[in-house]
């Protein structure tokens, strides 16, 4: 009869949760193309190792490690678990207690058990009483069904847990009533405090104690599972195959669709994501992987700065329209334009790519991505800011977006600092070494004292370098962020031909997003460094020395502003770091946010161009860092960080107080020995 | 509503580095970048707004050589169904009148029910709308930043003086020449031009106009150039003095009057 019972209400809750997993899939099914799956062992390793180094990352500590906690109970309870729901149909009797193995592994449950329950209480605590800021919903996103969601789930979880307790407890009590031996239970578990507690109760109560919390206990579990799909919860399933997916090459931008080469992406029919299933099905597989932890929000800039942007959001409203337009019951609702509906234009050009998010989340949600396909649809259909829509139209008529004229490209190399050399290699000139200056540097007036600077650093280390001058275009790492595929092909195989013309043996660029381009977007590219890498490179082989810095100098406290494109999208932390070590008298300090936490200037490339909604600039919020870490003087490494910083310090009100330099200028003022 | 849109391939002089050529006489050409009128490119997104709310067609029409093909192709890519080129030997150097008439017969060609310009073109004369009203002796409007169609007439807004608005209704078929800022014109992508890039576009020249080839081009022209230069810098700025308070005042007097701000 127990058995039947028991039987029905396994069978009523894996069918439910299968039912309610079917459905959830459905859009995975008619969504794009996904990636290949490739490298199986490093995307096993990663599903280790991402989400437990980065749940408990700086600040969120508690949460990591509490979740954490949660986690290795659950894996450790999970061999128990079918135990407990086998038992009902044999009498009630936990298998495998006659063996020492058996009974260990009970002990360890106890253990893991009243881990779980004090964890979940914890949760529960914090969610409902102490209420941390990140996890508040802003009015414009409606309702916080997060937070009641949050306590609910984690209650019901430690009252599972309690149940267990209970029904592991009345059987030891009822053992030991009917004076027969029972498995070691390790004092203070709460299965010990159970049994204490119902110690007083007959052989004939315990026992039915038992089977009535088993049966609670059975409901429990299964309620429990098929609650999972629902909610943020659903990342306990989802979670694990989003981290086995994960794009593994960073910086890199996905094709406009999965398996369609260049040559033939031209005659898609439509470009990037504008409808629901335009995306793809590792993307579905975010959205619903999504745990609602709020660290991606928690570092964006853009969200920072008052920008109509959050990412968190971006996962939320996703699964929240897959949860309403692929219902558990009756047909699937028309997709309708995403953009004027979940998503806004101006949400969606707001974000730098700077990776912040990406950097953070414990379940390696990709963001950048998703950004980059609905600007390809908006770009399709011609839904573009004016702000982006001149700029956009002079790189395809020009190659660079102010549309100066490509004879100017190389005009800064007339004002070399003496002894100074770099050859124009569109005069059919040969070099080993090739400067790929890009835009910025090229164009910008105070930038070209960038441009000049590397041009120092090369001649001072004995490089034999030139520039492609005339015949250099932008390198398109922005335009092709900015959704606008084509042109960006354009530009990168103009480049690609007058690289590979060149016949330069290596390339080294001061420019990060050129470096990021030159290094995931274009293919067969000589080796590309960053001339932080090149300057290390050439101190440690000793072709290169500085001088120290003066009086004036060694009084300054330096910090170093880590690039986007530079840190989180190539790892280059410690090069320009050790650059700038290596400056006999440098007094340099780290801001708070450094390195992988950076946080972003304001964005390069187009982003320059456009005019977003914000209550204060990113740079400003980056120059008030450097101040607090008692820094005057930032250093970076990027053309667009540099213009960035300078200009947020004037909005800052710390000119005299503050100044930027970047690492090139620094070490080129410093070339001695 | 059938709507033709006339158009200009323009020198992109955006980021102004313009040099006088040799003669003196005009801009040296060689090192420019060439691209649709700015005010047309507006127009043509009203035309295409208005077909979508209210049905019909848009027609893009230009005067030029073959390249001016190109500036047909981006407002097709916009969404124009189609595209006349009008070239012809006969119609180099025409001045404003001689484009105007040979538009004229084009739209006679054709069975439009409203004819759209820009407010002007690079040369900032502003001229060929008003003339092509007068010669198809339509009613004009010039200016036109709003347009609301009604039945058999559009009511239209016009930017005067001093930022105001005058609003008129204005019977169809009629002429209007379009102010910037209409509308926000969509975006033209290189996959937008190649999807239209296929697609024919007529050339018609003076004969198939029935256009005698005397009465346009450069020997017609009524208005010749004969001299350009960059006018001499002026001397010296105006200073302005007093408080911080007054010299805002007075730059704000200053910005008004000369119609920077309203």
């Amino acid at each position: 009869m127990e058995a039947i019972l028991a039987l029905i209400i396994v069978a009523a809750g894996v069918a439910g949760v299968v039912y309610v997993l079917a459905r959830r899939m459905a859009p995975l099914f008619r969504a794009a193309k996904g990636p290949a799956i490739d490298r199986i062992g490093e995307r096993l390793y990663g599903v280790y190792w991402f989400p437990h180094h980065r749940m408990p990352r700086p600040g969120y500590e508690v949460a990591g490690y509490t979740h954490i906690t949660t986690l290795v109970s659950l894996i450790v309870l999970s061999i128990h678990v079918l135990m407990v729901i086998y038992s009902g149909f044999v009498g009630f009797e936990i298998p495998g207690l006659e063996s020492a193995v058996g009974v260990g592994y009970a002990v360890i449950s106890d253990i893991a058990l009243t881990v779980l329950f004090i964890a979940c209480v914890f949760a529960a605590v914090r969610r409902g009483v102490l209420k941390p800021p990140r996890y508040e919903v802003p009015e414009k996103y409606g309702k916080d069904k997060s937070r009641p969601w949050a306590v609910f789930l984690v209650s019901f979880l430690a009252a599972v847990a309690l149940l267990d307790m209970i029904y592991l407890g009345s059987d030891a009590v009822a053992a030991k009533a009917a004076e027969e031996g029972y498995r070691f239970i390790l004092p203070l578990t709460g299965t010990w405090f159970a049994a204490i507690i119902m110690s007083g109760l007959s052989a004939s109560a315990a026992g039915t104690v038992n089977v009535v919390s088993y049966f609670i206990l059975l409901i429990g579990i299964f309620v429990f599972v098929n609650l999972l799909p629902f909610d943020r919860l659903f990342h306990t399933i989802t979670g694990p195959v989003t981290v086995f997916c994960k794009k593994l090459e960073r910086g890199s931008v996905k094709p406009v669709q999965w398996g369609v080469d260049d040559e033939s992406v031209a005659d898609l029919e439509s470009f990037g994501v504008k409808k629901f299933e335009d995306f793809n099905w590792k993307h579905i597989l975010d959205f619903y992987s999504c745990a609602d932890c709020g660290r991606c929000s928690d570092n964006c800039p853009a969200n920072a700065s008052g920008r109509p942007l959050s990412p968190r959001f971006i996962s939320l409203k996703g699964r929240d329209y897959a949860f309403s337009h692929y219902p558990l019951k009756g047909p699937f609702v028309k997709n309708e334009p995403l953009v004027g509906d979940i998503f806004s234009e101006d949400e969606i050009w707001s974000c730098t790519t700077c990776g912040a998010c990406e950097e953070e989340c414990p379940v390696t949600i990709e963001y950048i991505d998703k950004i980059v396909d609905l600007r390809r649809g908006m770009i399709d259909d011609g839904n573009v800011p004016q702000s982006l829509q001149k700029p956009l139209n002079a790189l395809g008529k020009r190659g660079n977006p102010w549309g100066k004229m490509e004879k100017k490209r190389p005009e800064w190399i007339k004002e070399l600092p003496e002894g100074v050399t770099i050859k124009d290699l569109s005069s059919g000139d040969t070099a080993e070494t090739l400067y790929f200056v890009d835009s910025m540097s090229s164009y910008d007036d105070r930038m070209m004292d960038l441009a000049r600077a590397t041009a120092t650093v090369l001649s001072a280390a004995g490089a034999d370098a030139g520039i492609l001058g005339k015949n250099e275009k932008d390198s398109a790492n922005d335009v092709r962020r900015f959704g606008e595929e084509m042109l960006f092909m354009e530009l990168r195989d103009h480049n690609s031909e007058m690289i590979a013309g060149s016949g330069a043996g290596n390339i080294v660029t001061s420019d990060p997003h050129a470096l990021n381009a030159l290094k995931k977007d274009y293919k067969d590219m000589p080796p590309v460094e960053h001339i932080s890498e090149f300057a290390l490179r050439k101190l440690k082989e000793g072709t290169l020395s500085f001088a120290s810095l003066d009086e004036e100098e060694k009084g300054k406290i330096y910090t170093y502003h880590d690039p986007c494109y530079l840190g989180r999208h190539n790892q280059v932390y410690d090069p320009p770091r050790e650059v700038m070590d290596a400056i006999p008298g440098m007094n340099r300090v780290e801001m708070s946010r450094c390195r992988d936490r950076s946080f972003c200037c304001g964005g390069g490339g187009l982003m320059l161009f456009y005019e977003p909604e914000e209550e204060e600039r990113m740079g400003v919020h980056r120059v008030r860092m450097a101040k607090e870490a008692g820094a005057n003087v930032i250093v970076t490494a990027c053309p667009f960080c540099l213009t960035n910083i300078e200009d947020a310090i004037k909005v800052a009100g710390l000119e005299g107080e503050m100044e930027a330099l970047d690492l090139c200028e620094l070490v080129a003022r410093h070339i001695g020995s | 509503m059938e709507i033709l849109v006339c158009v200009k391939r323009v020198p992109d002089t955006a980021e102004n580095e313009i040099e006088l050529n040799a003669e003196g006489n005009d801009i040296e050409r060689d090192d420019l970048v060439y691209s649709v009128n700015e005010w047309d490119n507006y127009a043509v997104e009203e035309a295409i707004q208005m077909v979508d709310k209210h049905g019909g067609s848009v027609t893009v029409v230009t005067v030029g050589d073959e390249e001016s093909e190109e500036v047909l192709r981006r407002e097709m890519a916009m969404g124009a169904e189609k595209g006349i080129l009008l070239s012809d030997d006969a119609f180099e150097g025409s001045d404003g009148k001689g484009v105007a008439a040979i538009l004229k017969a084009a739209v006679e060609k054709g069975s439009y029910d409203l004819i759209m310009t820009g407010a002007q073109a690079d040369e900032g004369y502003a001229q060929v709308g008003g003339m092509l009203a007068a010669m198809l002796d339509y009613p004009y409007a010039s200016l036109v930043n709003s347009i609301e169609v009604g039945d058999g007439k559009l009511k239209v807004g016009r930017e005067v003086e001093g930022g105001n608005i005058e609003m008129n209704e204005i019977e169809l078929p009629c002429v209007l020449s379009i102010q910037t800022g209409i509308n926000e014109p969509r975006y033209v992508g290189i996959r937008g031009i190649r999807k239209v890039a296929s697609v024919e576009i007529p050339a018609m020249g003076a004969s198939d106009l029935g256009i005698d080839a005397g009465s346009v081009g450069e020997d017609a022209a009524k208005v010749r150039r004969i001299d350009y230069f960059v006018p001499e810098m002026g001397e010296g700025a105006e200073m302005l003095e007093g408080s911080t308070d007054e010299i805002i005042d007075k730059l704000i007097e200053l910005l008004k009057s000369k119609g920077g701000i309203k």
